[in-house]
């Protein structure tokens, strides 16, 4: 009896997996197309930048052109960034820890970003900014520039990036629930110091990670930055949009070595990302594990 | 908004007395603040500059041939990228979590490296790759295939761009994905065909669904990775945001605002069904307590 339960728990078990060589096929055929799509993208930012050896590599990033984009696209991440920061903060508190009418269509207009073409975000400062926009009379009296000006690549770079700290806060704290804060609540802390002591140890493993995430695309944002900058050399070029103008110049070399400045971002908030994400999961795993006699309002809110 | 309507929002079983945490209004008001100036103002801007158009001027910059012709290259080619992204998206987030593999880590963190590795730096790698003196184009080129500065070329980009969605969207619900209900399939003498198809295929069609969706409207609106290996020939590989920065250099704002507006238009009811196939996905899942 025991004999046959084991032998169809067997069989049981070999069906929910495939036979080796299929196994093998499917890994085969995964990492090949990453390794083509992925991979050798990657690799060949370096090889290119490389090309002419690491001192022609030196030499392109030693340009002063070079120094000004790379300023100017971290002023603009150290703006955006912040702000960004703080939005998502406020956004996920209220749409996470209270119920209200609107709220998902709320959550939807805070995804919009996400989904409206960089060249468009761009466009809508154009409109409102530009020499025959809403403001653009009255900018123009008062000699405030905001198009083809730092101010319009930061607007631009806020917007594209407007909802990545939210989105990645929202679903963590609607499954961590408000049990802890309305304890400290209870017990006379102040919201600040609630917010402080409970909520943020509790968020900071997401909130890194969607900042770091926010970060890679303000730095690299290209289609929204391209609209408002006027592409002035030295003053308002970021480094995606420096790396263009030196592709279009067969500047190659100069071009993949700024590119390999942005690539290695890539590379660096990957791995902050694998490890904030891990430590996310954590998180969340234990909000799981909360006793049962508080229903998980899990990631079904 | 009332302390009853909270509680009446609220669903069954989660009667929690919502208020006791301060910050409601602050937080909400300086919500509603921030998305104002930063994203609804500047697209009401959008809204109101078309309509200093008359209908037949929208009109004719909406339908002249050259746009057309713009729509058809970008919806094709994110609709066929979307579609080669739905098949190895799918492939990539079931190896990664059925088997067992050397590097298995690294390959996972590999994945997100579209959404980390800017758009600029995608086009112009993409580019010296399929050109006829980089590594894959020089294999290509003797064969007659020629892949870069044409419309291949922009399908190849948008699938850079977009296989993250699908991976992303399909690896969580593969893992949650019971394993007895494969095991009783495979105990009722379904071959593992059959179980893929009509136990695992159904559960996770919401998802794949929604990563399709999201990969095809990222695609839609793509112009930084696309713009370098397209050729950008007018009415051959021209896109459509191509056509919004081409009126904008000719000081062509409305013409600008009107393609824009349709891509709006087109990505705010993207954004609609993306938000309705995520419902269904977490209906899908059946509200597991």
């Amino acid at each position: 009896m025991s004999g046959n339960n084991s032998r169809t728990i067997r069989r049981a078990q070999a069906g929910t997996t495939e036979a080796r060589w299929v196994r093998y096929t499917l890994i085969g055929v995964a990492l090949a197309f990453m390794l083509l799509f992925l991979v050798l993208p990657l690799a060949a930012v370096f090889a290119e930048a490389l090309r002419k050896g690491f001192g022609a590599y030196l030499e392109g990033l030693r340009e002063p052109d070079a120094w000004s984009a790379i300023k100017l696209t971290l002023i603009t991440a150290l703006i955006a960034v912040p702000l960004n920061l703080v939005f998502g903060v406020a956004a996920a508190w209220c749409i996470a820890k209270y119920e209200f009418r609107g709220k998902a269509f709320l959550t939807t207009l805070v995804d919009l970003p996400f989904s409206v073409s960089p060249v468009v975000a761009g466009l809508v400062y154009v409109l409102m900014f530009g020499a025959n926009g809403w403001f653009g009379p009255w900018l123009q009296e008062h000699d405030i520039k905001i198009i083809f000006a730092v101010p319009g690549i930061v607007l631009a770079t806020i917007f594209v990036t407007f909802p990545f700290i939210a989105r990645e806060l929202i679903p963590l704290m609607q499954a961590q629930g408000n049990d802890e804060e309305q304890a400290a609540i209870v017990l006379g802390a102040s919201g600040w110091q609630t917010f402080w002591y409970v909520t943020l140890p509790n968020i900071k493993w997401g909130l890194l990670y969607g900042v770091i995430l926010c970060n890679a695309r303000a730095m690299g944002e290209f289609g929204a930055v391209s609209v408002v900058s006027g592409h002035i050399r030295g003053q308002t070029n970021t480094i995606p949009l420096h790396v263009e103008i030196l592709y279009n110049e067969y500047q190659s070399v100069a071009a993949f070595a700024a590119a390999s400045l942005l690539a290695l971002l890539a590379l660096v908030t990957l791995v902050i990302k694998t490890i904030a994400e891990h430590r996310n999961e954590q998180a969340l795993k234990a909000a799981a594990e909360l006793p049962p006699e508080r229903p998980s309002q899990g990631t079904t809110p | 908004m009332t302390t009853a309507t909270a509680v009446a929002a609220a669903p069954a079983g989660r009667r929690t007395p919502k208020r006791v945490l301060p910050g409601f209004g602050l937080s909400l008001g300086y919500t509603l603040f921030y998305l104002s100036i930063i994203v609804l103002i500047p697209l009401s801007a959008l809204i109101f500059k078309t309509f200093t158009l008359t209908w037949d001027q929208f009109w004719a910059a909406i339908s002249a041939p050259r746009v057309l012709a713009s729509y058809r290259l970008t919806f094709g080619a994110s609709l066929m990228a979307a579609l080669v992204n739905l098949v190895f998206g799918l492939l990539i987030a079931w190896v990664l979590v059925r088997y067992k593999f050397p590097g298995k880590k690294i390959v996972d963190a590999l994945v997100d490296l579209p959404f980390a590795l800017p758009t600029a730096v995608a086009g112009i790698s993409l580019t010296a790759l399929l050109a006829g003196n980089g590594w894959v184009g020089s294999i290509l080129e003797p064969m007659g295939i020629q892949l870069a500065f044409k419309p291949a070329g922009i399908v190849i980009a948008l699938i850079f761009i977009g296989l993250p969605f699908v991976v992303r969207t399909v690896q969580p619900v593969l893992e949650d994905a019971e394993k007895e209900l494969e095991e009783a399939a495979t105990c009722l003498g379904a071959t593992r065909w059959q179980t893929f198809t009509m136990v695992i295929l159904p559960s996770i069609t919401p998802a794949l669904l929604t990563g399709f969706a999201m990969a095809f409207a990222r695609a839609v609106g793509e112009y930084g990775s696309v713009i370098f290996i397209a050729g950008n020939m007018p009415m051959v590989s021209e896109i459509t945001p191509l056509i919004i920065i081409g009126k904008l250099e000719q000081y062509d704002y409305a013409g600008a605002t009107a393609v824009a507006v349709v891509m709006l238009v087109i990505s705010f009811i993207l954004l609609l069904i993306i938000n309705a196939l995520q419902a269904w996905q977490r209906r899908h899942a059946g509200a597991p307590a």
